[in-house]
């Protein structure tokens, strides 16, 4: 390992911009011009718009446009879509309600697009949007996941009457149910699993741009896929062809998910730029955030284990209800199937399950995918239900989880996925030891002497990341592949840039990749640039998300680097006089094998582009390749989480004492980076599990839309992190790496729960644990015991 | 209306029809310190932070005509990556930046506390930072720089 190769923990190369206030985000980008844009938002959860009269606003000070629904449909712009087709077990394919930039006659959620103002200011689009003239027909609500699908329910859209947009299932039912006949013990939990706000830092932003002279649109946009959003917007919405549209994702300021799906906002300040001939700029408030970025989560589940006589785990079956919110974002479809169920056998050897799954709309905001995106709801099922069942059947958690875990790989589940490698145990013993495990009775013991409850929690978590293999996820329904590519250009000088279509907004590509180019090619780190996030420069790529980047992006560059060395070695062969079989290269030199005959890197790179030693109808000059990687299965990181928590049953506070995450992510590039990755995942999932949750009134009116009213996790809410590794390298990559990005908010969650738990008496704890719920679980755990 | 202010030790005149206009936006549009970020526009994510004459200000919540004869201090006025502030520095070492975003105000906040607390507890720091929220989840980084560039260690 070299101090800048694979495996060190360089410090950050984006860094240096961003702690000088020199990171360029997109609200930091003004273009000659520019006008603002202001969206006029639904007040209703639900309702027809009976008159829209916007002449009046139109003629206010600095207005430049005003456009609605109607020039929507006037231009044909096309609706936002969801790339995902579910089909229900019946075989009929979802269904999905009309999705206009601006609504066309009924708003469903409170934040609703109703109409933009563009004008000279945002002043003054704010300004002109309070004369605009609308008249509401208010629609009774429908808020609850649980009851949407009832009879009598308001319908939301015309198309779904009972506002169910698929029934799916996954496994086998006819088995599954003879299982649980069959069983010695079967444990029963009902969880919800909490509507979350994504809250990235940076708020969503767009600047629409039209050049009339070449006829050419760029969006400058907060995206963590520019290409998807381009090819969304060419292909489906139809504002411009790919070749006529740039998509820019300069920094962005975090994403978790949010900042995957195509939106209104952005879609709209493309289109209005070429009909008021200037640049439109739109920055989302703090407000807007809460209402119209995605949420995440959202299920109501009942889930079943069943146990034989020996404790073996036989079954597992559950019921989600999961709401998707008043439209289907993006990627809503897949996240509570095919990115949920799938995971539900969790680490365990578990031989039958069955899943049914109720996509249902809401008057609420639309939800998609946020950090995890179903394997965190997955993994909360699984790690529940396995902690209930230990405790029912009298056993230690942990003993109950080693004996049940998967031992041998490749490992087919009962749904769909093949796990390739991994060492459950492993990580098991690793946290236990770091959890110091065994002396949690002492420390329980030294809590209650001060009048308080200590628990301990273990999350046994698996995810399926490195998304995906297209063929696979092709036969599933996505519309997409998932592939990834790279683009190695070799200067003269031998310095290196590589585009790549993976896109990072907080995960350090820009440090991690050069790594990898600086180990292979034996180039200084120094001389490698990494490029991304422009489809001017980068031809294509699928973006950053579900943990892909460093399995499937890095093994883009990783194939491309491949076909820069086969032609650096042809390079050689005529520069040092040998035949091509005989050169080797290894730590930036190409030698020529059994000499001392030897040229570095940069002498071949200057060589290939002077091109005097080889006829260019032999060879072609130039050093440059590219690459498509599409990954041949998911990767599967999979590691042991354990959240000790000390309660005061007099306030219902609870304090996470420690906490342990041994994580298996395969072979590490960065640890540094890697690590900072996992604490950010943590945070995020102890921000569920302890403070976070969406909350609207009976109207569906958002009533958590300020940082005064959601709870953010805070320095002071979190413990210092115990991290350690287990490494079992991932089989399915080049690099043998697996992924790092969601782990720690699949895990958290569970951990916490369990823990809380345990404190309580095993009484129920819903999610978010607020010192209220926890209090009143201590109060029913404290009448059990009197009554007994 | 005409306003002066003192950005990063230079004067600086600008124009604006609003004399509650935040600072921030002065900052970020009219004179072009892009470093305060916009997070909420309300001073309740510490994003848009700067220092005005030692102390952490919510840029987002001070008027322009409040602004006028502050010393104002930007993260771009701060040091730069030749000279770094300890505070800089120590981020850098451990890696207490991701995404980037709340970076500004949680190097201006630090900044700010170590000049006025040149060796701060851990607590004393936690509390300093309690008003600036981090979605990347780096607040143990943060805590660790921070600790760092005031010469101790965090445990």
């Amino acid at each position: 390992m070299t101090s800048t190769g694979i495996g060190a923990a360089v410090r950050r190369k984006e860094d240096h911009r961003f702690i000088t206030g020199k990171g360029r985000y997109t609200d930091d980008i003004n273009r000659p011009g520019q006008a603002h844009a202001y969206f006029l938002r639904s007040p209703h959860a639900h309702a027809k718009i009976k008159s829209l009269d916007v002449q009046g606003a139109k003629t206010k000070p600095g207005v430049l446009a005003i456009l609605t629904g109607d020039d929507i449909a006037t231009d044909k712009v096309g609706g936002l879509i969801c790339g995902w087709m579910i089909h229900s077990k019946d075989g009929s394919p979802m269904k999905a309600g009309p999705h206009p930039a601006l609504a066309q006659g009924k708003v469903r959620y409170v934040g609703d697009h109703v109409a933009v103002v563009i004008a000279e200011t945002v002043g003054e689009a704010k300004d002109a949007a309070e004369a605009i003239k609308i008249e509401y027909e208010v629609l009774p609500a429908e808020v609850e996941t649980a009851s949407a699908q009832r009879q009598g329910a308001a319908v939301i859209h015309d198309v779904a009457p009972d506002n169910t947009v698929y029934r799916w299932h996954l496994g086998d039912k006819a088995k599954t149910d003879a299982a649980f006949a069959a069983a010695k013990h079967v444990t029963k939990i009902d969880l919800t699993n909490n509507r979350l706000a994504p809250n990235p830092m940076e708020p969503r932003a767009a600047i629409g741009e039209y050049d009339s002279g070449d006829g050419v649109f760029t969006l400058y946009t907060t995206s963590q896929n520019p290409h998807v959003a381009r090819l969304v917007l060419s292909a489906f919405i139809g504002i411009a062809p790919e070749h006529k549209l740039r998509v820019v994702a300069p920094d962005v300021g975090g994403g978790f998910g949010s900042k995957i799906f195509i939106y209104a906002e952005e879609t709209v300040c493309v289109w209005a730029a070429k009909k008021v001939g200037r640049p439109v700029k739109w920055t989302s408030d703090r407000t807007e955030a809460f209402l119209s970025d995605a949420h995440g989560r959202d299920h109501v589940t009942h889930a079943e284990l069943a146990t034989d006589e020996n404790g073996k785990i036989t079954a597992l079956r559950a019921r989600t209800i999961a709401n998707l919110g008043g439209y289907l974002s993006t990627f809503s479809s897949s996240v509570p199937t095919y990115l949920y169920a799938p995971l539900l056998s969790g680490q365990y050897d578990i031989a039958n399950i069955y899943c049914e799954v109720d996509g249902v709309y809401t008057n609420t905001t639309p939800v998609d995918a946020y950090r995890g995106a179903g394997r965190p709801e997955a993994t909360f099922v699984v790690e529940r239900l396995v902690e209930a069942a230990a405790r029912e059947l009298g056993q230690d958690p942990a003993k109950f989880r080693r004996k049940n875990y998967i031992k041998s790989f490749p490992h087919q589940t009962p749904v769909i996925m093949t796990y390739d490698a991994g060492d459950y145990a492993a990580s098991l013993a690793k946290a236990m030891e770091i959890a110091d495990y065994a002396n949690i009775g002492k420390r329980k013991r030294e809590s209650a002497k001060n009048g308080k409850l200590r628990g301990i929690g273990i999350s046994s978590y698996i995810e399926a990341c490195g998304i995906a293999p297209s063929q696979a996820v092709g036969s599933l329904g996505a519309g997409v592949g998932l592939w990834e590519s790279a683009e190695v250009r070799v200067n003269p000088v031998g310095t290196v840039e590589v585009l790549t279509g993976s896109h990072s907004h907080g995960q350090g590509h820009e440090t991690t990749f050069a790594q990898l180019v600086s180990e292979r090619l034996g180039v200084p780190f120094e001389n490698v640039a990494i490029i991304h996030g422009d489809t001017d420069k980068v031809q294509f790529g699928m973006g950053t998300y579900g943990s892909r980047s460093g399995a499937v992006g890095m093994s883009a560059i990783y194939k491309a680097l491949d076909k820069v060395i086969e032609k650096g070695k042809k390079v050689a062969a005529y520069v040092l006089e040998a035949s091509a079989g005989d050169i080797e290269f290894k730590d930036g030199k190409f030698t020529v094998k059994g000499t001392d005959k030897a040229a570095d890197f940069g002498a071949i790179a200057l060589q290939a582009y002077i091109a005097h030693k080889f006829s260019g109808q032999e060879l072609e000059p130039g050093l440059k390749e590219g690459a498509f990687y599409d990954p041949t299965n998911f990767t599967f990181p999979a590691g042991v989480h354990i959240c000790e928590v000390e309660v005061d049953p007099g306030t219902g506070s609870t304090r996470i004492e420690r906490w342990t995450a041994v994580d298996d992510f395969g072979v590490v590039i960065n640890p540094m980076i890697v690590e900072g990755q996992v604490h950010g995942g943590i945070a995020q999932g102890v921000g569920q599990a302890l403070l976070e949750g969406v909350r609207y009134n009976a109207d569906g009116q958002l009533v958590t839309a300020s940082y005064m009213d959601y709870a953010m996790p805070r320095a002071d809410d979190l413990p210092s992190f115990h991290v350690g590794m287990t490494v079992t390298p991932c089989p399915s990559n080049p690099l043998g790496v697996k992924g790092c990005g969601e782990a720690g908010a699949i895990a958290a969650p569970a951990a916490v729960i369990n823990a809380i738990t345990d404190a309580v008496g095993h009484e129920h704890v819903a999610m978010p644990a607020t010192a209220e719920t926890v209090w009143k679980a201590c109060q029913r755990a404290s009448q059990k015991l009197a009554a007994e | 209306m005409p306003y002066t202010l003192t950005v990063n030790g230079s004067e600086r005149s600008l124009e604006s029809r609003d004399p509650d206009q935040p600072l921030l936006y002065v900052l970020r549009n009219a004179l072009g310190f892009t470093g305060p970020k916009f997070g909420c526009g309300l001073g309740q994510c510490g994003a848009c932070t700067v220092i005005a004459d030692g102390s952490p200000i919510r840029s987002c919540q001070l008027p322009i005509s409040a602004a006028q004869g502050m010393k104002i201090t930007t993260i771009e006025g701060l040091g730069t990556i030749e000279k770094p502030h300890p505070v800089q520095a120590a981020f850098i070492e451990e890696a207490a930046a991701q995404c980037g975003y709340c970076t500004n105000g949680m190097v201006m906040t630090s900044a700010a506390l170590l000049a006025q607390n040149p060796k701060p507890s851990v607590e004393e720091v936690k509390q300093a930072l309690a008003g600036n929220l981090c979605r990347c989840g780096t607040h143990d980084r943060v805590l660790r720089a921070v600790m760092r560039a005031s010469g101790r260690q965090k445990t």
